[in-house]
């Protein structure tokens, strides 16, 4: 079982790779499409890629779930994540770091919670044999 | 002008592996312009041959029912540039295919006209880059295209076609 930091150097080459960052750019805080510039199409790459360098299967919408309250007013209202969808975040992605998002949990800032460590910690769940959710 | 930038398919194994030829001639129009007095194909015009040959390789893996689009090119490296009288070899590699999408690795080899082309290639490629593709999303795409697979609607399938006749012909020559 790799450690933190080895599955982080991984996961950070990988980004090089993908995203055509320098590796000096890379943090565990780095969000993928804010810092790092990702686009849509990067994140199916970035899985195919992941995949492949730790050997390991990552179903699709598990890690990075796709249009997740599909405008469901349970789960937004007025711009901002209600408790049952933050409640929902934490079941989903319980690799996300919420505690920042949460005080101020507008919609637009979901994407921030996509970052390398994010990616880090579902790796490690994964290599662990965790159930991702 | 016709959209195709591959002249023929001289290997493909299904779901792993297609090598493509294309031969550079003079008298193809974009000569004229890139570069006057300098011959050379544009780059983009490499990677579109490059990325035909690996868009058939993958569109063929699941018998050209998905929409392959080129939603990438992660990576492109070009060692010289190809001029006029010279053969292309745009070989591809399946590296990734999975419902969502494919990724490919491609080698471009360049030969003068003319010359015994090795069945092995082990000079170093003149450009090497690596595609991605994806499948359309099968039940939006219905919707707005319909049935008709608007990728891969004749001229591309048809070149499968052919190199399928000249892998028969090889085979039955070698008998």
């Amino acid at each position: 079982m790799p450690s933190q930091t080895e599955i982080f150097q991984k996961v950070s080459a990988t980004l090089v790779d993908a995203l055509n960052v320098e590796p000096d750019e890379i943090t565990p805080a780095s969000t993928l499409q804010g810092d790092l510039k990702a686009e849509s199409i990067d994140f199916l790459d970035i899985v195919f890629r992941l995949e492949r360098e730790f050997g390991i299967k990552i179903p699709r919408n598990e890690l990075f779930p796709e249009s997740i309250f599909q405008g469901d007013p349970e789960f937004v209202q007025n711009g901002k994540v209600t408790q049952k969808g933050l409640d929902e975040l934490r079941q989903k992605m319980p690799f996300a770091d919420l505690s920042k998002f949460e005080k101020n949990p507008e919609v637009s800032a979901i994407s921030d919670l996509f970052t390398v460590d994010m990616i880090t910690k579902y790796i490690a769940g994964k290599l662990n044999g965790a159930p991702a959710r | 002008m016709r959209w195709i930038w591959i002249d023929r398919f001289v290997k493909f194994e299904p779901r792993k592996s297609a090598r493509a030829l294309k031969n550079l001639s003079l008298a193809e129009d974009y000569f004229e312009q890139h570069l006057p007095g300098y011959p050379i194909m544009p780059a983009c015009f490499i990677l579109e041959g490059l990325a035909q040959t690996g868009g058939i390789l993958v569109g063929e893996a699941n018998d050209f029912k998905e929409k392959v689009v080129l939603a990438k090119i992660t990576s492109a490296r070009f060692e010289r540039e190809a001029v006029a009288g010279e053969v292309l070899i745009y070989d591809t590699e399946m590296v990734t295919l999975r419902p969502e999408g494919a990724s490919i690795a491609g080698k471009v080899y360049a030969f003068p006209a003319g010359s015994d082309i090795p069945g092995e290639l082990s000079a170093p490629p003149m450009a090497e880059a690596e595609i991605f593709f994806a499948h359309l999303d099968q039940s939006r795409s219905q919707q707005i295209f319909g049935d008709h697979n608007f990728v891969f609607s004749g001229e591309l399938k048809h070149l499968l076609g052919l190199a399928k006749v000249t892998a028969q012909r090889t085979d039955s020559a070698k008998q």
